[in-house]
């Protein structure tokens, strides 16, 4: 028994001890940096938790902060409803086993393979006003289409949709496994007495895929305040037009790091607002975990 | 708190992973040249040959980084006591970022007596305001203005503009031949503030920088306000959904002569000319608000040659930023990368080149650069946002002048009594 704990020890400590000097130590400078002022580059005086108030509640940090919040919101709660919505009804649609259901599934998960730094040039490309695919198309029905990316009003939209357009099929092949652990009998029993497509999928399906509606609820939760990539490569590092795409994960880069031209480089309010938003995912994903759960047993 | 805490060390060396990877050990003799100009690498390699010539035994090694990385890339590296002998650095707030954690060593003209041969204006630039001393040996001066397609021009039988009232005659003529007058868009943050630097300057004039000096004036100013109302004029003039028009885009408008003029600096010129060798390229002064008036160019300094202050090859690395302070470092620096060096003495052989340099005579500051980058949040970032947003309509002009006089205000004390 001890050999054996001995064995498990050696086997796990190289990985531990890299996570410990890769992650966790890493992780622990910049909480210990979000306490102290910079001269510079270098840390200077000790500040509690002066960082952590400038970047809620003081100029320029807590405008921006929270304009970023807000379009994080707003990313999550369109994702959760368009982007899943869309997945969970796509999924039900491959569980009929339609004919060449095989390669619509195919067809439907192949963009989650791309990575965002590709979905994102190709779409800034498609969407853009001059040569771009989505005008072109429109043009031929006669719609004179916007600079999708330049408008202000339909910035965020846009990112939006290729965001979706790239995880839908993660959100769809997540809940097609849930649905497909569903005991045919169940299905079958629901059918004979005079269920429709509609009545399953709200009073027999939603309540048995509660596991995987746990799962893409975390997942897209993290994922949108997590934001960057597709920000990143599509609208830059001020979230152009205007701050029209500005989330948090790049007010943390803008402010860490500066950007290009513009930007200086500031890693005490930086390290602050990325406690605030590993602490605020961390508490709010916990939260949201248990009662998830809860509600999986629950129904 | 201690500099080189172990905790500190790892954070830095994990975020300067790449800078550090690339830059294998030297041997004796070696000294390394870091730059954020991936493109010029051919240039300096040429460069650094006459070097060695004259200094047997030392070779430089280049290190280039991408552009956008480069700044955090040295910071980080600095930090960790790493990153090369000489480096380039950035010139006004972007240096004073670095020199203030005591990472470049002071130059004066007892270390690199070639000091002298630069004009006071470039060393400037390269200057910590704290403490007066200059950290970096300038190495160009960049000028903002039209750059004009003349072929574009000419068929169309138009002439390029000199004052507004021209580039709405212009404009239009083009339009009528199917060519859009100006290429740029509004999509690119930083071009927006290059943008408007180029075409308000002439309107606002050289008082107008004294008087933001003194505090006399802000960005609220009725003249910068009304300076900004005017550009908002230029909308017309640019391309069809100029809002999702990017930079990349309007230089592709402008080469392939879609477009007939680039709002840009004399840095595109190279570029340019590589990019479409049968380009027949102008540079022009931006519009004057009337007939007679002085159309001003913006100038500025671009960076300096800077020397870690912890390099182990001191001595060497001196030697190379000497080099590269004299005329004959400058003449060849020019004619290899078309780059306008401020040392005294160069001569510039191009004609387009010769032409951006003698508009340079007539030229105001970028201002938002040069006064403005210090501390955050900077008048860069401030400027660039408001005036895409202004561009877009969703921003007034005295609303942008506004915010950036509010923004400002935080940290530059002029705008504090207003």
């Amino acid at each position: 028994m001890r050999r054996q704990g001995l064995w498990i020890a050696a086997l796990l400590t190289p990985a531990a001890l890299t996570m410990a000097v890769f992650v966790v130590w890493p992780m622990l400078g910049a909480f210990r940096y979000a306490f102290f002022s910079f001269n510079g580059l270098l840390p200077a005086d000790f500040v509690g938790l002066s960082n952590f108030v400038d970047v809620l509640a003081r100029a320029p940090f807590k405008a921006a902060v929270f304009a970023a919040l807000w379009h994080n919101i707003i990313v999550f709660v369109c994702l959760m409803l368009f982007q899943n919505g869309l997945a969970y009804l796509i999924a039900y649609a491959l569980l009929k086993q339609w004919p060449l259901h095989r390669v619509h599934q195919v067809i439907v998960f192949l963009p989650v393979v791309l990575s965002a730094v590709i979905v994102g040039f190709l779409w800034k490309l498609f969407l853009h006003p001059l040569f771009g695919l989505v005008n072109a198309a429109l043009a031929l029905v006669g719609i004179h289409g916007p600079p999708w990316l330049g408008n202000e009003s339909t910035a965020l939209g846009s990112l939006i949709f290729v965001n979706g357009w790239h995880f839908l099929g993660m959100a769809a092949l997540i809940f097609l496994a849930g649905m497909q652990r569903i005991p045919q009998e169940v299905m079958e029993a629901a059918r004979i007495d005079g269920a429709s497509d509609g009545v399953l999928l709200r009073r027999i399906v939603w309540p048995l895929v509660a596991p995987a509606v746990t799962i893409i609820f975390i997942l897209t939760f993290i994922g949108s305040f997590n934001w960057f990539e597709l920000p990143y490569v599509m609208a830059g590092l001020t979230g152009s037009p205007g701050g029209a795409t500005d989330v948090l994960g790049l007010v943390f880069y803008r402010t860490a790091f500066g950007s290009v031209s513009s930007g200086l480089q500031d890693f005490g309010h930086g390290s602050a607002l990325a406690v605030l938003m590993f602490l605020f995912i961390a508490v709010f994903s916990a939260v949201a975990l248990r009662f998830l759960r809860r509600r999986e047993i629950a129904l | 708190m201690n500099a080189a805490s172990p905790a500190r060390r790892l954070l830095l060396a994990t975020l300067a992973a790449a800078g550090l990877i690339a830059s294998a050990p030297a041997r004796a003799g070696d000294i390394t040249f870091w730059t954020w100009r991936q493109e010029d690498r051919a240039a300096y390699t040429e460069l650094f040959k006459d070097f060695t010539a004259a200094n047997p035994g030392i070779n430089v090694k280049i290190e280039a980084f991408e552009a956008a990385n480069y700044n955090t890339i040295v910071s980080t590296a600095l930090a960790g006591g790493k990153g090369g002998d000489v480096l380039q650095a950035r010139a006004y707030g972007g240096l004073e970022l670095v020199a203030k954690s005591g990472y470049y060593l002071p130059l004066d003209t007892t270390n690199v007596p070639e000091l002298a041969n630069i004009p006071p204006a470039a060393l400037a630039a390269e200057t910590l305001r704290a403490d007066g001393r200059v950290y970096a040996v300038p190495f160009a001066s960049q000028t903002l203005g039209l750059l004009v397609n003349k072929e574009v021009f000419a068929k169309a039988g138009v002439t390029p503009p000199t004052t507004w009232a021209e580039v709405a005659t212009a404009g239009a003529a083009l339009k009528a031949k199917g060519v859009t007058l100006i290429a740029n868009g509004t999509a690119t943050p930083w071009m927006d503030e290059i943008f408007a630097a180029i075409f308000t300057n002439p309107m606002l004039g050289p008082d107008f920088v004294a008087d933001l000096q003194t505090g006399k004036a802000s960005f609220s100013d009725p003249r910068y306000v009304a300076a900004l109302t005017k550009l908002l004029d230029i909308r017309a003039q640019l391309p069809d959904g100029f809002t999702g028009v990017d930079y990349a885009t309007g230089q592709q408008l402008f080469l392939s002569g879609r477009a007939a003029i680039f709002a840009g600096g004399s840095f595109e010129i190279a570029n340019f000319r590589k990019q479409n060798p049968k380009l027949d390229l102008d540079f022009i002064a931006p519009p004057a608000p009337t007939a007679g008036a002085p159309q001003y160019v913006t100038r500025f300094f671009d960076g300096g040659y800077a020397v870690n202050a912890k390099s182990p090859n001191q001595a060497d690395a001196l030697k190379l930023v000497r080099y590269m302070a004299t005329p004959a470092y400058g003449n060849k620096f020019a004619s290899l990368l078309g780059n306008i060096s401020p040392i005294k003495g160069v001569v510039i052989t191009d004609p387009l080149l010769a032409k951006v340099s003698a508009l340079g005579d007539t030229s105001m500051p970028y201002i938002t650069l040069a006064m403005f980058r210090f501390e955050s949040p900077t008048g860069s970032e401030l400027m660039s946002n408001a005036v895409q947003k202004m561009m877009g309509g969703t921003e007034t002009p005295q609303q942008v002048g506004d915010e950036v006089t509010t923004g400002l205000a935080k940290w530059y004390k002029p705008f504090q009594k207003n």
